[in-house]
């Protein structure tokens, strides 16, 4: 798009819902989807005279997802009340962490979607701990301008974790989202929903131009209200395309325009400027009187680690250490989460065969739970099914294509693959029978026997092709074996 | 009749006298004193009578009575009630009714005293006189064109007015100690934490705390015992061992004890020497029963009125920023559709500029100014620094001596509209409470004498934290040995 140096800057924060039974300061129920006002208590109504008492069940998820992220958890943090009226907020001020928040200092490592065999390391400055405000609803039905509110999320543990504007492209963004997500689901610290909010995300950007020897920055821009990666992704390809063609309209740069806030419209795919002149908020941070700072010792935080389990990451290597995948196919199958991982391995267990159960679960097991719309832990075909039938194919005892035809049966037959193989007529083909059978068709075809001979070996995949025929269990790999045996014989 | 609650249980128990006969005689009482001292937002009388009778039901079937059993006891309208308003009286919260009780009401309810109403105060307990008040004014039961000390200057007239025998205030920065000596009676701030404030309506969070307020020292100690203990619902709440505190009046031998004597507090000017006086008295008084008094030196205190005046109005300007008539409370009829900020904005803005008195707009400027971006560190964080030394005083005085005797007040219930126009004035009024506030200590105002037209002058105590059966021991000495807690008003 241009014939500058660009160089996109982007920074990301996440605001993640943990997934606690109850919200982070009352015994509300954080069920999503309740009818209006029927999970509010005076605690999160911030009714006059309730007070806030804190979840330690949220706590200790923000704990492990820190240390999942690469945070150091400090000995102390604290809660402080941040200042500001909207309907939305029954206080007057949210609840959150400012000077000293419960995660710091973080990275992520993300796949360079430039380069799959590089990384990139994306810094994490803080994750802290607030809880979420209510919804207005505007109610324009009838010619009316009601708006309702509801006050059902309030209260609601949120860990905003904020990045640094590590990230050059919105392909990076993706990355790290995916990555984020990853670690998040299988902390199983969040339903990681964006359409229900549970996951949100603003990104902020802008560009780095190179000029005639001087660099400049664009004005920052906030992008809000993204409801899905894609969104994220075509949003930030739009704003920077965006800010580059402003830029060469009108030159202003980041000295000349404070950070103005902007929403993506996925219908129209385009950003809308929200906030023109952002003031820059005072929000009058102050350490909230009614609750104690929180002393996280340091056997809390190493009881945390423990349950971390193998993180994706470590995962992703281990599956190409241990069994020799590839990069991209280890990412792959991780990037499924926890169960299908579980599933890739007990295949690899029984099959003996790691490249094998890689191939066949990346193509035939996840266009299988696409198709039918289900998760792994519902699957028709149990991962021990699968290794039985994968060593069969390794054995040389079953063709992959056949393999197909049983693998379609169990799908829908609750059998084992012997049963299947049996009800579909799979019968191993014993050698003296191959033997007698390649004879057969040799002796009915002496011309692929001289061309054989006289060196034009491929010749014999005529052959193959009507052993098939006569009989479908043949194995082409062994018929062609035993062909060019007799005929050198 | 109504002077003592440990009297009343006796009676009761005793048969000559029943709850709905006390209950009566209560409501009565306010009744006759409401025009002229205005003591209450509110009296239930119908709850009152039904409980009373509840409580005389209990005692005919032979059931278990709480420690408070039949005994009338008022509530300061800062404390969240689920039968009756709640209105920190202020018009913001004229026709608030909490769905919820706060814990000390709970606790009142099942040591089954009979709740006779809610007592006026400065709106949101912002003041030293009750006369902020959106609903009215109290007057001091001793001269009635006198104020009676604030903020729980109802809490304090309706004892002093004969109607109940206890009440419940809330001191942030002296609001149970200053009316107490006002009106000539006894009260108590307890170690912060002790009482929890869950239902208590903030004002500045890590100041406030609910007391007792009664004529003499047993009452006070049975109304503790009643409302003191850990709350899981209040996180500042201390998770201590609550001692019998009535249990510990029985001896007034003071030997061993040692009662520091604060030596700057004779140079503060503006003082009335009357009041100097008396403490001088009091302190010989505790020596004649064997204490032994040291002079001591807080340094910091000083500093104790500006350090309150900075994070308190920090505090409140954030606890009050939920009165925005959006939710409850006061919401403006007359919202601007056309204002340039828009309607929003504009329906905040008229709700508080109607909703809320002079004093606590006052207090919310002051505070919203001193957390403003760019003031935090030289207001309020320097405040947060200087509460500190202020603690540090205390700590180091308390390793010299066992508790500190004092003053209440600079000077005896003044005038009516006397400094209601003179803010700095009226907050000169806490010169010797917020220490305590501030440094989160028990603290108890006695009658210790009257100045020459007959005003109650106030003797104070300061203990260590959690350290009330010792001020309350100490107390109960000291009116063994004199009779300022039986004089009354000839109202
Ligand atoms: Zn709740």
């Amino acid at each position: 798009m241009s014939t500058h140096q660009v160089t996109t800057v982007i920074g990301l924060e996440v605001h993640v819902q943990l997934k606690t039974k109850t919200k982070l300061f009352c015994g509300c129920s954080t069920e999503f989807g309740a009818p209006p006002n029927t999970q509010v208590c005076p605690v999160c109504l911030g009714l006059p005279g309730a007070l806030p008492v804190i979840n330690e069940a949220a706590i200790d998820l923000a704990i492990r997802t820190g240390l999942a992220i690469n945070c150091s958890i400090p000995e102390m943090t604290k809660w402080d009340r941040k200042q500001y009226f909207y309907p939305d907020l029954p206080k007057g001020y949210q609840i959150s962490q400012f000077d000293l928040p419960i995660c710091a200092d973080g990275y992520l490592e993300i796949v360079d979607p430039a380069d799959d065999e590089s990384t990139r390391h994306i810094g994490i400055i803080r994750a802290h701990l607030e809880e979420d405000a209510g919804k207005s609803m505007h109610d324009e039905v009838a010619g009316k301008s009601d708006t309702r509110i509801d006050l059902n999320r309030c209260g609601t543990p949120l860990l905003e974790i904020v990045s640094q504007p590590d990230l050059r492209s919105p392909a990076e963004v993706r990355e790290y989202l995916t990555q984020l997500k990853l670690i998040l689901m299988h902390l199983n610290v969040s339903d990681c929903e964006m359409q229900e909010g549970s996951l949100r995300v603003d990104a902020n950007v802008n560009l780095h131009i190179d000029t005639d020897g001087k660099k400049i920055a664009t004005p920052i821009v906030e992008v809000k209200n993204m409801n899905s990666f894609r969104a994220v992704e075509r949003a930030l390809e739009y704003e920077i395309e965006r800010q580059y063609i402003d830029w060469e309209t009108d030159g202003l740069t980041i000295d000349d325009r404070a950070k103005t806030t902007r929403g993506w419209d996925d219908s129209k795919e385009r950003t809308f400027i929200q906030r023109e002149k952002e003031e820059s908020a005072d929000y009058r941070y102050f350490p909230d009187p009614d609750l104690l700072p929180i002393r996280i010792p340091a056997e809390r935080i190493e009881q945390a680690r423990l349950t971390l389990g193998e993180l994706p990451q470590a995962t992703i290597r281990r599956l190409q250490d241990q069994h020799g995948l590839k990069a991209y196919d280890a990412n792959v199958i991780v990037n499924q989460g926890p169960a299908l991982i579980g599933y890739f391995e007990r295949v690899v267990e029984v099959s003996g065969d790691a490249k094998r159960s890689s191939s066949w679960i990346q193509q035939d097991v996840m266009r299988t739970l696409k198709e039918q719309d289900t998760s792994i832990d519902a699957f028709a075909v149990s991962s021990d099914q699968l290794g039985a039938l994968l060593k069969k194919v390794s054995a040389g005892e079953i063709d992959n294509a056949r393999a197909r035809d049983v693998f379609a049966y169990l799908l829908e037959h609750d059998v084992s693959v012997d049963e299947a193989m049996k009800s579909l007529g799979i019968e191993k083909v014993d050698s003296s029978e191959l033997d007698a059978l390649c004879q057969e068709l040799l002796d009915a075809n002496p011309q692929v026997v001289a061309d054989v001979q006289g060196g034009k070996v491929q010749a014999i995949g005529a052959l193959i092709g009507q052993a098939k025929k006569k009989n479908p269990n043949a194995n082409p790999g062994k018929v062609r074996e035993t062909l060019l045996r007799l005929i050198q014989s | 009749m109504l002077d003592s609650a440990l009297e009343l249980v006796r009676l009761q128990e005793n048969g000559d006298l029943t709850a709905v006969e006390i209950a009566e005689k209560a409501l009565a009482s306010v009744r006759d004193t409401q025009d002229s001292i205005n003591a209450f937002t509110h009296v239930a009388a119908e709850q009152a009578i039904e409980a009373a009778r509840r409580v005389d039901a209990k005692r005919a079937a032979g059931e278990p009575l709480g420690i408070l059993a039949g005994v009338p006891v008022a509530v300061k309208d800062v404390l969240c009630t689920n039968d009756m308003p709640t209105t920190c009286s202020s018009r913001m919260l004229k026709d608030f009714r909490p769905p919820y009780d706060a814990t000390v009401v709970s606790k009142l309810r099942e040591a089954d005293a009979v709740i006779i109403g809610k007592t006026n105060m400065d709106e949101f307990a912002m003041g030293a006189s009750t006369e902020t008040s959106a609903f009215g004014l109290t007057r001091n039961p001793w001269d009635t064109n006198r104020t009676p000390g604030g903020s729980s200057g109802g809490a304090a007239a309706c004892v002093a007015a004969g109607s109940v025998p206890l009440s419940l205030g809330t001191d942030t920065g002296g609001s149970i100690r200053q009316p107490a000596a006002f009106c000539g009676i006894t009260g108590m701030k307890p170690t912060y934490g002790r009482v929890s404030r869950y239902g208590l309506v903030a004002f500045a969070s890590s100041l406030d705390q609910v007391g007792p307020m009664a004529w003499s020292v047993p009452d006070v100690a049975l109304l503790l015992e009643a409302i003191a203990g850990f709350e899981p619902r209040d996180s500042t709440s201390l998770n201590q061992f609550v001692p019998k505190y009535t249990d510990v009046l029985q001896s007034s031998d003071l030997r061993g004890l040692r009662i520091g004597v604060l030596s700057e507090t004779a140079e503060t000017a503006g003082i009335d020497p009357a009041i100097m006086d008396v403490v001088n008295e009091a302190a010989k008084v505790f020596q004649s029963q064997g204490a032994e008094i040291v002079e001591v030196n807080l340094p910091h205190s000083k500093y104790w009125v500006p350090t309150y005046y900075v994070i308190a109005p920090c505090e409140a300007s954030s606890n009050l920023s939920r009165y925005d008539g959006a939710h409850y409370g006061h919401r403006t009829d007359s919202i601007d559709m056309h204002s340039p900020d828009g309607p929003l904005v504009s329906a905040y803005c008229r709700s508080r500029e109607e909703g809320f008195g002079s004093e606590v707009k006052r207090r919310i400027m002051v505070g919203t100014y001193a957390l403003s971006e760019g003031y935090t560190d030289k207001y309020y964080n320097q405040a947060l620094k200087v509460r500190r030394l202020i603690k540090g005083d205390f700590d180091a005085a308390f390793s010299q001596v066992d508790l500190l005797l004092g003053p209440v007040t600079p000077s005896t219930a003044f005038p009516l509209g006397d400094k209601i126009d003179d803010p700095l004035q009226m907050y000169l009024c806490d010169l010797f409470t917020v220490g305590a506030n501030l440094a989160g200590l028990p603290a108890i105002s006695l009658p210790g004498g009257s100045d020459s037209s007959g005003l109650p002058i106030g003797i104070q105590l300061q203990a260590p934290a959690l350290e009330e059966s010792r001020l309350l021991f100490a107390a109960n000495a000291f009116q063994t040995a004199t009779d300022h807690h039986q004089k009354r008003p000839s109202h």
